[in-house]
Order: C-alpha cells, then sequence, then structure tokens
C-alpha cells in the first residue's frame, strides 16, 4: 500500500527535520513563529497522515466490509491492515481485540455501558482515581446512577501521586471493575498501572486503563500491563480526530453486550430475533471512520518508525530541561512533581489568573491551555480552579522553552 | 457625558499605544485600579453563566439611571470591565439600550480577543444591555 514510515530514524532525534513534518509547525501567528505547547489538548499531523487521508478520498474511497467490487475490497483491506497496526502497537494478543470508536471518550462510554450491562448490580462498587479526566468519571457516573452501584476514589498526594495503600483497602469483594488513566493529563503524573492491574487481578477484577495521554510518549504492551481494557484517541497519537481505540481482552468482548445497533456488526436480523457478527465487528456498528482509521495506522507507522524509544528519550529531555527553567523562576508554582511523569508542565504564576497568563502568552505566539483541562475534582485536591499547561510533543525544543521562561519574566514585569 | 462622548475619549486615550502589549498593560492598570464588587453581590447567583472565568454582575437603577457593579477574577477582563462601566454605568435605561458600543471594535478589543475570550465581553454586554431594557419598561409601567 503507502509508505508511511518515517525515513529518518533518530537517533540522536533530528528535531529540525522532524519539524519539517508538520505543516502547522512552519506558520507565524501575530509575526512571530508558532511555539506549540497545547499538545496534550491535541498534536500536530505529520505529512503522510495528510497526504494518506487526502489520497484515500481522491483515489479509494468506498464503504468497507460490503462490496465486492475493487475499491470496496482494497479499502477494507486498509482498514484490516490498520486494525493490525495497533495491535503490533498495543503489543495485543489478537487483532479482534481491536475495536475501533470515535475516540477514547467513546471507548470509556462502550465499557460503562456494556460491562454495566453484562456485570454490574445495586451496591456494586466502581474504583477510579482523584487525577481522572471527566471522560473517566461522567461515564461511570451515569453507569452507577443506572445500575445502583457506587464510585470509590484512590486520592492522591501533592506530588500528584496515587496512594497506592489507599487503593489497597478500597478494593474489596464489591468491585467490579477499577478504571485508572495511565498518565494525568493535568499532572503529567505516570501511573504504575501495571502494579494498579496485579493488585485488582489478585481480587479477579478486570481494569481499564485510560491511555490517551500515554500512547504518545511511549511504547505500550497490553500484555505485560495485563490490564482488561486499554483506550486512546488517534488525534492525541498525531492521527486525525473522531478515532479511537478499545483494546480489550477477548474475554470480556465475548461476554460483553454490544453497545450500539445497526449495520455492519449483525450475523442475522430478523424482526423476532437478531443475532449479532463476531468480534470485533459486533462493536463497530455504521459504517466506521475508515479514513480516521487508516490515517492512525499511518501516524503509529510514522512514529515507529522514528522509534519509540528515541522520542521518550527526547521528550525527557525536555522535561528535565524544562522543570529546571521554569522552577527557576521566582513565584511559579509547579503542579504535578511526581517522580516519573511526562512533558506536561501545569503551574500557576505569581497570583495571576490562568486566563490572563494564557491571554498573553498567546499574543507572545505561545499556544497553551488554561483552566481546569476536564479534571475538576483534581484541582479541588490543590483548592484552586486550574492552571496554566504547557503540555511538549517530541517536536518541540529546548529553545522554545527557554522562549516560554522569557515570555513568563514579562508577564510577571507587566503585573508588577 | 452622553455615551457617545464617553466612547470618543476612550478612542482617543487608546490611540496612543501603537502596539497590542501596551494596550494591554493599560487594561491591567485599569483592571487593578477597578474597585471590587461590593461582597453581599458576589453570590453564586450573581455570576455570568457561559463565561469562561468567574465574573460577577449586579446591576441597581438608581433616580432613573443604572448603575453597574461587576468583578472578575481575571485582571485583564476586571480592564474590559472598567471601560464598560464608564461607559454605560450612570446612564438612561433607554439610552444603554440604544447604545452602540463601537469603541470595542475602534480600540481592537475584537481583534486582539478570540471568539472563546470575547464570550466573556459580549456576555457581559448582552446582561448590561437586557437589565436597562428590564428598568426601561419597570419605569414605563410604573408612570
Amino acid at each position: 500500500m503507502y509508505e508511511t514510515k518515517n525515513t529518518h530514524k533518530i537517533s540522536a532525534l533530528n528535531v529540525t527535520k522532524i519539524r519539517n513534518d508538520f505543516p502547522v509547525l512552519n506558520q507565524e501567528v501575530y509575526g512571530k513563529a508558532l511555539i506549540y505547547f497545547d499538545n496534550a489538548a491535541t498534536t500536530q499531523k505529520p505529512r503522510v497522515v495528510i497526504d494518506i487521508i487526502n489520497k484515500l478520498y481522491s483515489e479509494h474511497n468506498s464503504n468497507v466490509h460490503r462490496g465486492v467490487h475493487y475499491l470496496s475490497e482494497q479499502i477494507t483491506k486498509m482498514y484490516e491492515s490498520a486494525r493490525k497496526k495497533v495491535q503490533d502497537y498495543l503489543n495485543a494478543r489478537y487483532n479482534h481485540e481491536i475495536i475501533f470508536t470515535s475516540g477514547a471518550t467513546d471507548s470509556i462510554n462502550i465499557v460503562a455501558y456494556s460491562f454495566g450491562e453484562a456485570y454490574v448490580k445495586k451496591n456494586d462498587e466502581i474504583i477510579i482515581s482523584e487525577m481522572e479526566h471527566h471522560s473517566n468519571i461522567v461515564p461511570w457516573q451515569m453507569m452507577c446512577k443506572r445500575k445502583g452501584a457506587k464510585l470509590k476514589v484512590i486520592s492522591i498526594n501533592n506530588k500528584g501521586e496515587l496512594l497506592l495503600d489507599e487503593y489497597k483497602k478500597i478494593i474489596n469483594s464489591r468491585t467490579k471493575l477499577v478504571a485508572i488513566v495511565h498518565v494525568s493529563n493535568s499532572l503529567g503524573t505516570i501511573n504504575p498501572v501495571k502494579e494498579i492491574v496485579a493488585i485488582a487481578h489478585k481480587n479477579n477484577i478486570p481494569v481499564l486503563i485510560d491511555g490517551a495521554q500515554a500512547i504518545q510518549h511511549g511504547s505500550i504492551d497490553v500484555q505485560d500491563i495485563d490490564c482488561d481494557f486499554y483506550v486512546f484517541s488517534g488525534h492525541k497519537i498525531y492521527g486525525p480526530t473522531g478515532v479511537g481505540v478499545l483494546y480489550g481482552k477477548e474475554r470480556w468482548l465475548q461476554e460483553m453486550p454490544p453497545y450500539q445497533g445497526g449495520g455492519d456488526m449483525i450475523e442475522r436480523v430478523r424482526f423476532e430475533r437478531t443475532t449479532y457478527d463476531e468480534l470485533p465487528f459486533k462493536f463497530e456498528a455504521g459504517t466506521p471512520n475508515y479514513i480516521g482509521v487508516i490515517g492512525v495506522g499511518a501516524a503509529l507507522d510514522y512514529l515507529t518508525g522514528i522509534g519509540l524509544d528515541n522520542i521518550k528519550n527526547y521528550e525527557k529531555k525536555l522535561l528535565d530541561y524544562g522543570t529546571a527553567k521554569l522552577t527557576a523562576l521566582n513565584e511559579l508554582k509547579l503542579y504535578g512533581t511526581a517522580e516519573n511523569k511526562t512533558c506536561i508542565f501545569s503551574f500557576l504564576l505569581n497570583n495571576i489568573h490562568p486566563y490572563d497568563v494564557g491571554m498573553l502568552l498567546d499574543k507572545m505566539s505561545i499556544a497553551v491551555r488554561t483552566g481546569h483541562h476536564c479534571t475538576q475534582p483534581l484541582w479541588e485536591h490543590y483548592k484552586i480552579e486550574g492552571s496554566i499547561r504547557a503540555s511538549l510533543a517530541f517536536y518541540n525544543t529546548l529553545e522554545e522553552i527557554d522562549s516560554l521562561y522569557e515570555a513568563l519574566k514579562k508577564i510577571q514585569k507587566m503585573f508588577k | 457625558m452622553t455615551i457617545q462622548e464617553i466612547q470618543e475619549e476612550i478612542i482617543k486615550e487608546f490611540k496612543i499605544f501603537d502596539n497590542w502589549m501596551d494596550k494591554y498593560n493599560y487594561l491591567i492598570k485599569l483592571g487593578k485600579d477597578l474597585p471590587p464588587i461590593d461582597s453581599k453581590h458576589k453570590t453564586e447567583d450573581n455570576l455570568i453563566k457561559g463565561c469562561q472565568v468567574k465574573t460577577w454582575f449586579h446591576s441597581a437603577l438608581k433616580d432613573g439611571k443604572v448603575f453597574y457593579d461587576i468583578d472578575s477574577r481575571s485582571v485583564i477582563i476586571r480592564g474590559i470591565i472598567a471601560l464598560l462601566i464608564r461607559v454605560l454605568s450612570g446612564q438612561k435605561p433607554e439610552d444603554i439600550k440604544n447604545a452602540d458600543l463601537y469603541f470595542i471594535d475602534k480600540i481592537g478589543l475584537r481583534e486582539n480577543f478570540s471568539p472563546i475570550r470575547t464570550n466573556n465581553l459580549w456576555e457581559m454586554v448582552n446582561q448590561m444591555e437586557s437589565d436597562a431594557i428590564l428598568y426601561e419598561t419597570k419605569m414605563n409601567t410604573s408612570k
């Protein structure tokens, strides 16, 4: 098919070359070179991803799994080969354990609904944590309300690390599922998911990992983690928007009822009774976002071409440099100082409202996010409403961190 | 002074700023100088809905004129509040209702604020206008 592997392997990651792969980065805003530090919200797309989407619509468009004709067969092959790419990326045991969804939020909702229908009863408990994104809170609350179940929450310490002792205490015979974020979108904390899963499995409780902020920073091995579900979004891993992945162990996906009914998920439809298709199609009702899915496949190729370890090492360099630089600023308070974290800097500057800092950084052509970042309960822990968040990716540079530092100093002066 | 006269005065003041940085510096100064909202009005009910930053709003009719008391967590938004209060506070409901707030465009507030950010600004302006309309109706029915 198409060659989407990156050809410039970066043993010592060549960031200049890499930046050229991302057209969006190559622009000025307000007359200055754009500094894009909002990667936790969404990542930019490499040329290979943009090109393949264009090419697919121009030359190959046809619905998957339906036509016997040439185009349909060709695009079905590409779609299924993207599933294989995701399987390899996650090191999943089977191809059919990969379900394509519209995003991480959709994936969590599927599990909350289907798992809830199959296994959760009145007074059962679901465990989440204080640092979850709203999309790993609200679907469980909805399911708990429907089923009469309860939500239990693992607290964090001030560094932004989960209190595992507390987790061990709240897990009990009524616990039906543990749903935990792999990497916090607000703090950058990398949670010890393997340990979390092991603790739950000792009690025969399945675990869902929200990998939306983890998947783009290094290799993920779902068999090694041994989680029961793993979810992520395509757009956070340099792929298109509107595509997500739900990995589920075969056993659960077999037993769980489908979430939505429609075309492509049936074996046979009769008015009296419909039988469902096999995995993974049982969970993929309707025409999937096949162009987006193939785009995600291209993004994964691009990343593995660069080398996930190279990305991890380079981002660690950005993290260490940025932490040293930002904490050197007087009256900058960093939130999320876990030992093990990704390249996210969440902070407050003096007593200036995050919104004001964000607005001024924008005028200095630095894109950050301000506010609660969809983790309101987390900020209640710190007794603040939110933060300024600079989230970096492997196409960011040390010089850009210097620019952020200088811009923040300038803002401090403006508010003096 | 009329609403138009005050707007012209503000436009003139902003003319000396030739870059956005100076404008923001001025807004920050105005924001710092704006007196805080009366604490009894700083309630959950008085929060303007749909604003990204907590913004409290209160108005009152006195001697046929509307007086506004508005506050925000953001100093820059407070700077904008100071300008809006200067233009509209102490004016007659009818004049507020009919006011064309062209100074917002003229001093570059619109171009300097993205749509999400201007949301705060327009929510405030809407609230100011709708309260004025309410007071006008009240005055007319009590005549």
